[in-house]
C-alpha cells in the first residue's frame, strides 16, 4: 500500500505502520505438511499486495517449502537472539562505541538471502549484524568483531560498523550514511564488466535516502544499466528524526524517478523473499530497480538511543503484537502444521543457548596483537616496506 | 568552465624544454650510470634556442636504488634504443594504454575521458580503441563516480578515476578518505583498492582560485593512500605504470602546465618505483627538495646558483606518500642543508611534513634550520602578476640558498 502524503503527527504515523496488515497471514491451507518437507510447495499470500511504480509489481502469492519456512524461522531467530545479546553485552560494557541493532529487520535480510545466491553481493550501511550472518557470517567471527578480538571478521579493527565477508559477496559493513550507495553501484558496475550474470544489492536506510551521491549514482546506473537494486530499508525513522520530518516525498520506491520501484512489507518474509527475485530478475534485464521495505527496528537508532524520545513506546508493542517477522513466520508453521508449537519454542531455546555458549567462548578470545596496528594499512608489493614509523626504521639503516 | 580548461590544455610552459632524459633519469634505475653524459637543447616559445653544457655527472656514489626498485625495471638496459619523444600528456596516455593491453581489469573513468577524448587529452582515442565499458564517460558528478570506481575496485577491477581537476575531487573527499583509504583495514585485509585517481592540480595559468588549488596536502593524512607526483614524460609514464599495477590506491598529481613537456622516452616498457625519490642533480652543498612544477623553477635557479659557485643536490621526491627517506637521508648526510620547494600551501603543506620527517630522523646531520619554500596561504589571485608572486618563482630559490649556505 502506498505511504502518501503523511499528516504531521506522530500517532497517525503509527497508525499508518500497523496498517499494511490488512489480510490474515494465511490462505489456502495446504493440509498435511511435515516438518523438512522439501517437496511440498505451499502457495501463500503476502499481508499485502506490492505496489509497484512505472513497474507492474509481482504476484502476491509466493511460493515456500516446509523446510524453507522452519529455515526463515530459525535464521531470524538466531539474528534475533544475537542482537538482543548484543544490546546486554554493550550495557556490560563489553562491546563499545556504536552499536546499531537490527531487531525488527530481520525478514530483510533473511528474505533477501533466500531469493539470491552467495555469488550476488550485498552491501550495506552500519546495521549490518544481521546482514552478515545472513550472507554465512558465523556467531564466532561476529561476536569477536563486536567486542574488538582478533577472531573477529575483520580482525577486531573494523568493529560493530565494518563486517565484511568477502568471498560470500558481503561488502559491508560502511560507517557514512549513504557512502556505500556508490560503492555498491561500483560492485555492479564490476559485475556487468566481468559479465557475472549476477547483481548487487545496495541497502540504505530512509535517512540516506535524502543522499545526493545516492542520485547521483543512481543516474550513472541507469545510463550505463548496472545490474544494481536499491534497497531503502526504511524504518521510518533517520536516527531521531522521523521520515516525515526529514523527506518532502517519503514515498521512497517513487523517487528513482525514471527507475522502477516497488513497495514491500519488510516484515514479511515472503514478501522480500518474492520482490528480491523479481528485483533480480528485472535488474540483470533491464538496469536498476528500486526496492522499498517497509520495515521498523525496535531498539533505538543505536545502543545511545533509547528510542522512545521521538517514537511511542505503544507505537514500538504494537508494531511488535501486529507485524512482527518471526511472529509471523511462527503462525505460517504452526497454521500449516510443519511443526508444534513446542517444537519452536525448543528450537529458540536451542539459539538460546548457542548464543550463550558462543559469547561465553569469546570473552576469553584474545585482543589483537599490537603489531596488527600497522598491518593492513597498505598492501604488501613491489617489495616494499611500508615504514610505520620512518624515524625508527630509516635512521638505523642511514648509518 | 570547459573553455577555460580548454585553453588551459593548450597553453604550454613559458618554455618547451627538450629534456635529455639521461641526465634525469639516475635515481629510477638502478644502474650505475657513472660515465653517462648528455647535453641540454633548451628551446624557447620564441624561437631561440641555445645549448645547454655538459651536465655531467657528479659524485660516483650515487644511490640509484632508493627504497626499493621493480625488478623488472632492472633487466631493462636503456641505451640500446634511441626511445621516441612525447609531450607528457601523450606519456601518459601511452601508459595508461600499455596497462589497458596488458590487463583487462583496468578501465578508465571520468567526466569527457571517452569520446571527447579527455581535457588534457591524456585518454584520447583510447574509447576508440576498448570501448565504452573500459572508458567510461561519467556524468559530473565526483562523488559517486569516485564511489563507483573503489565499489569495483573492491571486486578486483582496477580503475583509473580521473578528475578533471584535483579540486574537484573535494567533492569525492569522503570516498576517497574513508572507503578507499580505509576499506583494506577496516576489513581485516580482506578488500584491496587498487585505485588510481588521477588528475592535474597546481596553479596555472590565470584559471582562477578554484581551479588553482594545490591540495596534495589535503590528502596526505588519509591512511592507506599512497601519493605520487609526476614531473617529467619520463616518470608519467612510469608512474602512471606504476600505480595502475599497485594493489594499494594511489593517487597520481599531475600538473595543468607541465602537459606539454617533451622528453625522449625509451621504447620498451619500465615503470617508475612509486616509493622513489628521484636525483634531478647530484651535488655537494645542498640538499633541494622539491616535486611537480617546481622541479623547472629549480632546475632554472640551479643554473643561477651554479654560475655563483654553488654546487645544489636536486632531487625530485616524487613520492608524496610516502616519504622516501632513504634518499633524501642519504643526501642530507651528504650536503646538511635542506631547502625545500614546493607549491603546496604552506600552512600544512607536504613540505610542513616533510621538514617535520627530516627534523625527527636527520636532525643530527642538520647543520642549519630548514628552509620551506611554499606557495602564499592565498587563495590563487586572478591577476597575473599576483599569480606570480603564489607560488616560488627561481628568484627566491637563489635567494634561500644563498642564505642556507652563509
Amino acid at each position: 500500500m502506498a505511504v502518501s502524503r503523511l499528516a504531521p503527527s506522530a500517532s497517525t504515523l503509527s497508525k499508518l505502520l500497523l496498517h499494511p496488515v490488512s489480510a490474515p497471514p494465511f490462505s489456502r491451507p495446504f493440509s498435511g505438511t511435515a516438518a523438512g518437507d522439501d517437496q511440498t510447495v505451499l502457495t501463500i499470500e503476502t499481508s499485502v499486495p506490492f505496489t509497484g511504480h512505472k513497474i507492474d509489481p509481482p504476484s502476491r502469492s509466493v511460493e515456500a517449502t516446509p523446510k524453507e519456512l522452519l529455515s526463515f524461522f530459525q535464521d531470524m531467530a538466531v539474528m534475533r537472539r544475537m542482537e538482543i545479546a548484543a544490546d546486554s553485552l554493550y550495557k556490560s560494557k563489553l562491546i563499545r562505541g556504536f552499536c546499531h541493532l537490527y531487531d525488527g529487520q530481520e525478514a530483510v535480510a533473511v528474505g533477501m538471502e533466500a531469493a539470491i545466491t552467495q555469488r550476488d553481493s550485498i552491501i550495506t550501511a552500519y546495521r549490518d549484524h544481521c546482514t552478515f550472518l545472513g550472507r554465512g557470517g558465523n556467531l564466532v567471527e561476529a561476536f569477536s568483531e563486536l567486542m574488538g578480538r582478533r577472531t573477529g571478521c575483520s580482525k577486531g579493527k573494523g568493529g560493530s560498523m565494518h563486517f565484511y565477508k568477502k568471498e560470500a559477496g558481503f561488502y559491508g559493513g560502511h560507517g557514512i550514511v549513504g557512502a556505500q550507495v556508490p560503492l555498491g553501484c561500483g560492485l555492479a558496475f564490476a559485475q556487468k564488466y566481468f559479465k557475472d550474470e549476477t547483481v548487487t544489492f545496495a541497502l540504505y536506510g530512509d535517512g540516506a535516502a535524502n543522499q545526493g551521491q545516492l542520485f547521483e549514482a543512481l543516474n550513472i546506473s541507469a545510463l550505463w544499466d548496472l545490474p544494481v537494486i536499491l534497497v531503502c530499508e526504511n524504518n521510518h525513522y533517520g536516527m531521531g528524526t522521523a521520515e516525515w520530518r526529514a523527506a518532502k516525498s517519503a514515498a521512497y520506491y517513487k523517487r528513482g524517478d525514471y527507475v522502477p520501484g516497488l513497495k514491500v512489507d519488510g516484515m514479511d518474509v515472503l514478501a522480500v523473499k518474492q520482490a528480491c527475485k523479481f528485483a533480480r530478475e528485472h535488474a540483470l534485464k533491464n538496469g536498476p530497480i528500486i526496492l522499498e521495505m517497509d520495515t521498523y527496528r525496535y531498539h533505538g537508532h543505536s545502543m545511545s538511543d533509547p528510542g522512545s524520545t521521538y517514537r511511542t513506546r505503544d507505537e514500538i508493542t504494537g508494531i511488535r503484537q501486529e507485524r512482527d517477522p518471526i511472529e509471523r513466520v511462527r503462525k505460517l508453521i504452526l497454521t500449516h502444521e510443519i511443526a508444534s508449537a513446542s517444537e519452536l519454542k525448543d528450537i529458540e531455546k536451542e539459539i538460546r543457548k548457542k548464543v550463550d555458549e558462543a559469547i561465553a567462548q569469546f570473552k576469553e578470545s584474545p585482543m589483537p596483537d599490537p603489531s596488527e596496528l600497522f598491518a593492513d594499512v597498505y598492501v604488501k608489493g613491489y617489495g616494499v616496506e611500508m615504514q610505520a614509523c620512518p624515524g625508527l626504521k630509516l635512521s638505523k639503516s642511514i648509518k | 568552465m570547459a573553455a577555460a580548461l580548454q585553453m588551459a590544455g593548450t597553453l604550454t610552459a613559458s618554455s618547451n624544454i627538450v629534456i635529455n632524459s639521461d641526465r634525469f633519469r639516475f635515481g629510477s634505475l638502478p644502474r650505475s650510470s657513472a660515465g653517462r653524459k648528455g647535453t641540454i637543447l633548451v628551446v624557447k616559445s620564441d624561437g631561440r634556442h641555445t645549448v645547454g653544457f655538459n651536465a655531467g655527472l657528479r659524485g660516483a656514489n650515487l644511490i640509484t636504488n632508493a627504497v626499493a626498485a621493480k625488478t623488472e625495471a632492472s633487466a631493462k638496459t636503456m641505451d640500446s634504443k634511441p626511445g621516441h619523444e612525447v609531450l607528457l600528456f601523450e606519456a601518459l596516455r601511452e601508459g595508461l594504454e600499455e596497462e589497458m593491453d596488458r590487463d583487462p581489469r583496468v578501465c578508465v573513468m571520468g567526466e569527457d575521458v571517452g569520446h571527447y577524448g579527455g581535457s588534457y587529452k591524456v585518454t584520447k582515442g583510447l574509447a576508440d580503441k576498448y570501448g565504452d565499458l573500459r572508458v567510461l564517460d561519467t556524468p559530473i558528478a565526483e562523488n559517486s563516480f569516485t564511489g563507483m570506481g573503489i565499489g569495483a575496485a573492491m571486486t578486483g577491477l582496477r580503475p583509473v578515476v580521473e578528475g578533471m581537476n584535483m579540486g574537484f575531487l573535494l567533492l569525492a573527499f569522503n570516498q576517497i578518505s574513508n572507503n578507499c583509504g580505509m576499506l583494506h583495514y577496516t576489513s581485516g585485509g580482506q578488500f584491496t583498492i587498487p585505485i588510481v585517481i588521477r588528475g592535474p592540480g597546481g596553479v596555472g595559468r590565470q584559471l582562477g582560485a578554484e581551479h588553482s588549488q594545490r591540495l596534495e596536502s589535503y590528502f596526505q593524512s588519509i591512511p592507506g593512500l599512497q601519493m605520487v607526483a609526476c614531473s617529467t614524460p619520463y616518470n608519467a609514464k612510469g608512474l602512471m605504470k606504476a600505480a595502475i599495477r599497485s594493489e594499494n590506491p594511489v593517487v597520481l598529481f599531475e600538473h595543468v602546465l607541465l602537459y606539454n613537456l617533451k622528453e625522449r622516452i625509451p621504447d620498451e616498457d619500465y615503470i617508475c618505483c612509486l616509493e622513489e625519490a628521484e636525483m634531478v642533480r647530484p651535488g655537494e652543498h645542498v640538499t633541494i627538495l622539491m616535486y611537480s612544477r617546481m622541479r623547472y623553477h629549480v632546475m632554472q635557479a640551479a643554473k643561477t646558483l651554479v654560475n655563483k659557485g654553488y654546487d645544489p643536490e636536486v632531487i625530485d621526491i616524487r613520492s608524496l606518500k610516502p616519504f622516501d627517506l632513504y634518499t633524501i637521508g642519504n643526501s642530507i648526510q651528504k650536503t646538511h642543508r635542506v631547502l625545500i620547494v614546493e607549491e603546496c600551501m604552506r600552512t600544512g603543506g607536504i613540505g610542513a611534513s616533510l621538514r617535520a620527517a627530516i627534523i625527527d630522523n636527520f636532525w643530527d646531520f642538520l647543520d642549519a634550520p630548514i628552509m620551506c619554500l611554499s606557495s602564499q596561504d592565498v587563495p590563487t589571485p586572478y591577476a597575473g602578476s599576483l599569480e606570480d608572486w603564489t607560488v616560488v618563482q627561481p628568484a627566491q630559490i637563489v635567494a634561500a640558498v644563498e642564505q642556507l649556505c652563509q
